[in-house]
């Protein structure tokens, strides 16, 4: 498999290499040819990823209420959500007579855009990252913020009052949960030394950041949560409170399109966790991108099962347990974690 | 001014404040993960359902049966019982004479020409099997099935008459308190019941 693999893999990049090059492409031109070969195949993983993350949230939402979930569609529904999918295309495109149509209408393409450009920032195994940043990390949580601009401009742009409610809670939770994420990030930056995802994922050959940095790794959970607004962190599509939020006027594949965009956020937030956290690509035996999808997998699923566990929280109560808990605890393991390095270097390092 | 309570319930409550163990909430969030974990590898509650069906207790009150008796006449003979019986006015009939010839067809020399039952109005309560004295009416396990029209919910003889070979078991209906009920009645065709033979079915009307 793995030899099948990376032949198969050698052989695009050769003729993708060869091709451009008999087409007498100037080197600009190669360029841009690659980034187009390098979204077609993030395009293509993250319709995948939806497809089968939509299939699993909706098993495992099943197995959790003591119920099977879909089963009838293909094999195991496994085809559920191409059903569903060709389903929503089907339905009417509605707009309030009242939106802010260029606003209204580009909102959704933008929630796509940014996951296609962070599905592009992974490191799925050594010489399988489409795009090696050495500030690689601050470009993923840069672009993954993106994402809160599509949220309020979708609120504002439906000129529907609970949209905008929505939006409004949604950017608040996304912006005030950064941070945490952030500090939390620091620590393991610290540790390797690195800002590239791929020189992170590597430096944990010895052993895993989650044992050296436990507590930054339930704070990078509990802020990931928030971030994708996820139980218990859906205030935003709180629908006691404002119908579905931002995303209530939007109908047809521009739902579709918020809808592939929370699931593909859901799946590239997870492997960002597995980088920090549970060592990236590395692995005995198995190919390492294998590797790689299957512990995001795992923790796609433990973020599942916190989602079908727990309540909702009281939006207060969310920022309060923000500011005045989760930044503090972040800090301070940061500071911890700074001293911690500083201790080993005088005291371990040298004497080794 | 304090107040007096007007009764001795009042009860003094107790608001301890929470330790600091409980408010990590780290434990209780982990108790609350085990519990659903616990559910994940539960036994499923769900019936495959076109497939397998729920199984239904054989005093389930489901669609009505108008029964026949030994010899395959029908039973019913129009007394309206049922339908002055039923709280849902959802039985009607219309009687007619058994004319001669008829009585492998018709047990008595009555029978319901027509007999509509409006399952939309009918609430499955049963007390048509009570009223009936000839043992005729009884609720079976099946189920209306979903319709189109809302005509095809009044059921007439063609759907409530059993027929086809073999008779619908009801003696899951006839519970021990009717039985004995019934056995105790002076009339002797009630007395008979499930068990009456074709002997007794000859000497049941006179």
């Amino acid at each position: 498999m793995t030899e099948f693999l990376t032949t198969v893999f050698n052989l695009i990049q050769g003729i993708l290499g060869v091709a451009p090059t008999t087409l007498a492409l100037a080197l600009p031109w190669m360029d841009i040819f690659w980034a187009f070969v390098y979204f077609v195949g993030a395009v293509i993983l993250l319709i995948i990823n939806v497809i089968m993350l939509i299939w699993i949230e909706r098993r495992a939402a099943g197995f959790f209420q003591e119920r099977v979930g879909p089963n009838r569609v293909g094999p195991f529904g496994l085809l559920q959500t191409v059903n569903d999918t060709i389903k929503l295309l089907g339905k009417e495109w509605i707009m309030p007579a009242s939106a802010d149509r260029m606003v209204f209408l580009i909102a959704p393409l933008l929630v796509v855009t940014v996951a296609v450009t962070m599905y592009g920032l992974l490191p799925y195994g050594p010489g399988i990252t489409p795009v090696t940043l050495n500030v690689g990390i601050l470009f993923f949580l840069a672009v993954s913020s993106t994402n809160t601009i599509a949220v309020l401009m979708a609120g504002w742009g439906s000129n529907n009052k609970y949209s905008l409610l929505g939006g409004m809670r949604t950017v608040a939770q996304i912006i005030s949960y950064e941070i945490p994420m952030a500090l939390s990030i620091i620590g393991i930056v610290m540790l390797s030394g690195s800002l590239d995802l791929g020189e992170i994922a590597r430096s944990q050959s010895h052993v895993w950041y989650v044992f050296i940095q436990p507590v930054a790794f339930v704070i990078f959970t509990i802020s990931a949560l928030a971030e994708l607004t996820k139980s218990p962190f859906d205030m935003t599509e709180a629908e006691q409170e404002f119908v579905a939020g931002y995303h209530t006027e939007y109908s047809g594949i521009r739902f579709t399109l918020f809808f592939m965009g929370e699931y593909a956020n859901l799946f590239s937030m997870a492997a960002l966790g597995v980088v920090l956290f549970f060592g990236g690509a590395s692995g005995p035996w198995l190919p390492p991108w294998m590797w790689f999808i299957g512990k995001t997998y795992v923790f796609i699923l433990f973020l599942l099962w916190i989602r079908w566990t727990f309540l909702r929280i009281r939006v207060d109560k969310m920022m309060k347990f923000n500011w005045k808990f989760l930044i503090p605890v972040a800090l301070a393991n940061l500071l911890v974690t700074g001293v911690g390095i500083k201790l080993w270097q005088h005291f371990v390092e040298r004497s080794i | 001014m304090a107040m007096t309570p007007l009764t001795n319930r009042s009860k003094q409550v107790t608001r301890l404040r929470m330790t600091w163990v409980e408010r990590i909430y780290l434990p209780a969030i982990a108790k609350g993960l085990s519990i659903t974990l616990k559910h994940l590898f539960g036994k499923k509650v769900t019936y495959r359902y076109p497939e397998v069906l729920r199984p239904r207790p054989e005093v389930y009150r489901g669609m009505h049966v108008l029964k026949r008796d030994e010899a395959g006449a029908e039973r019913c003979t129009a007394c309206g019982l049922c339908a002055l019986a039923c709280p849902a006015e959802a039985i009607t009939m219309q009687a007619a004479e058994r004319k001669p010839g008829e009585e492998k067809l018709y047990r008595e020399e009555k029978y319901a020409r027509v007999y509509e039952i409006n399952t939309l109005r009918c609430i499955f309560c049963g007390l048509c099997e009570d009223a009936c004295p000839k043992e005729a009416i009884f609720l079976t396990s099946r189920l209306v099935p979903a319709e189109n029209h809302r005509k095809n919910f009044i059921y007439g003889k063609d759907r409530l008459v059993e027929s086809g070979p073999g008779a619908i078991d009801v003696s899951g209906r006839q519970t021990t308190a009717v039985a004995a009920f019934k056995k105790d009645m002076k009339h002797e065709h009630n007395r008979c019941g499930a068990a009456m033979g074709p002997a007794a079915a000859a000497g049941g009307h006179r």
